[in-house]
């Protein structure tokens, strides 16, 4: 079974979401990193973009396939990790730590509290993860 | 209801090394075990063993075989030597491909052919329906394994396991030998740009002999290659996939096939349809490009130039060895020059893209 931090929240497209002061941090878990295979290229928003919860908000590429990455709740995008442009595999080698993808200025943060926790989303996974 | 996938005879040993099994053309194969760039990478720098067997092989005899195979396939079968191979396709009378292949003439007039795993069927209806009368055909694919061995290593490798001369066997040649004393055709040939070796034998001594390459290659840092890697390794040198690049819509000229098609051998399937077009001149032409913008290419993605839609990608993906994205795709043959200036439609927006030249990656196959 692939590492789900009990702190984090999840969503049903595996991404996950950390509560950092008035911000979310916004990644892909380490089940859906390994799944996807070797990540080549990741799409990320602008700092500043809206973004609408379970609406895309960016792709990520791997050799063989292509997987939207979709927005754990409203808000705009406050940062974007810059890093992934030269360095993709920063998912796959460290997706909960130097493979995140944005950070989130929440308009509603009590969405928070409708993802996942990491107990659920375990569960979830084990069910086939879909 | 769709078929069953076929397994080849290696399925038990992909799943115990902890190989990501996908569907491909029918067949249920591994596309990775420790990921596809790592895999790539070890054919590049060491050697790498790779599970072919859904690969189908025809076995064509008779005082007749020499004249179907000029009937049924576009190069000239005979000017091969026995004990040379030979790059080919079969056409339909329209010029379309219906598959490319390689022909091994292991005698006067006894050869193999190695077709594509998801034309098995198509291809053996095609050559006992369309091939003269008077050769016998024999389809040995379920009883034939094979086995890829491919790196600046494999050489070193499958000498050490074999009991032929391996380091004089030249590219587009084969020796029949013993290999971990199993009974082996060795072939000079390879999907990946690099020196290797394909190995065919007998489906039940497969899994001893993937055994023993994973085994005594340890030291040489061998490591089980997967369809994912494979792909990667034949698009870096642009060579074709059948389904991707080429199909019954597509003829030889415009894939940049022509050398395998040699009309001066007398009439064959396909002959006056693309004698038509290389008199009128290809519409269209099969080039590499790499991305300017930042954007992976894919398969079905549209070409456009000046806003114009021109032709349509056909490959694409990363390229690990030249840390590009590249692709493979038709343009109209008017922009098909080394320089031309694309776009790649991806996800709606034109992302920049250049024709360049092919390979992508140097070749280091012994051209000797």
């Amino acid at each position: 079974m692939a590492n789900v931090p009990a702190e984090l929240r999840y969503t049903r497209e595996h991404e996950w979401a950390k509560a950092e002061g008035g911000r979310v941090r916004v990644g892909i878990t380490a089940y859906a990193q390994e799944q996807l295979g070797d990540v080549v290229f990741v799409e990320l928003p602008k700092t500043g973009a809206k973004l609408t919860h379970m609406q895309g908000f960016g792709v990520v590429e791997s050799v063989k396939a292509v997987s939207d990455l979709f927005a754990p709740l409203d808000g705009a995008v406050a940062e974007v990790n810059e890093a992934l442009r030269q360095a993709p595999e920063l998912v796959n080698q460290d997706p909960y730590g130097k493979g995140w993808m944005i950070v989130i200025t929440p308009s509603q943060p009590a969405q928070l509290d409708t993802l996942m926790t990491a107990k659920e989303y375990e569960a979830f996974v084990a069910g086939g993860g879909h | 209801m769709s078929e069953p996938l076929r397994r080849t005879p290696l399925y038990a040993a992909h799943v115990a090394a902890g190989a990501r099994m996908v569907p491909f053309g029918g067949w249920e194969m591994p596309v990775q075990y420790a990921g596809i760039l790592e895999e790539h990478r070890t054919v590049r720098r060491a050697v790498g063993l790779f599970d072919v067997s859904h690969m189908g092989e025809f076995e064509v005899t008779g005082a007749r075989a020499v004249a179907t195979l000029q009937t049924l396939t576009t190069n000239d079968v005979a000017a091969l030597e026995v004990g040379q191979v030979q790059y080919s396709l079969l056409c339909d009378p329209a010029g379309g491909i219906v598959d490319d292949l390689t022909v091994y003439r292991l005698g006067g007039d006894r050869f193999m052919l190695t077709v594509n795993a998801s034309n098995i069927d198509t291809d053996w209806r095609w050559v006992t329906e369309h091939g003269e009368s008077g050769a016998l055909w024999r389809n040995i694919s379920s009883e034939t394994a094979l086995l890829a061995v491919q790196g600046p290593r494999a050489e070193a490798l499958v000498a050490e396991l074999a009991d032929a001369d391996v380091k004089s066997l030249r590219y587009y040649h084969f020796a029949a030998g013993a290999v971990a004393g199993a009974r082996t055709l060795l072939s000079r040939t390879g999907y990946t740009g690099e020196d290797g070796f394909e190995l065919y034998v007998a489906a039940g001594e497969a899994e001893r002999l993937w055994r023993e390459f994973l085994d005594r290659g340890r030291a040489a840092g061998v490591a089980p290659v997967g369809l994912g890697a494979r792909d990667t390794l034949r698009l870096e040198m642009r060579d074709v996939l059948y389904g991707n690049d080429i199909d019954g819509t597509t003829n030889p000229l415009e894939a940049g096939l022509g050398w395998v098609v040699k009309p001066a051998k007398g009439d064959f399937i396909g002959r006056d349809a693309i004698e038509k077009v290389r008199a009128a001149g290809v519409r269209r032409k099969l080039v590499g490009f790499e991305m300017v913008d930042r954007a992976v290419p894919r398969h079905g993605y549209r070409i456009l130039a000046d806003g114009r839609p021109v032709g349509v990608v056909t490959s694409g993906s990363y390229g690990p060895s030249i840390d590009k994205y590249i692709g493979i795709g038709y343009v109209e043959t008017a922009l098909a020059g080394v320089g031309s200036e694309l776009a790649i439609e991806v996800r709606g927006v034109p992302q920049a893209a250049r024709v360049v030249k092919t390979p992508f990656h140097p070749s280091h196959v012994k051209q000797r």
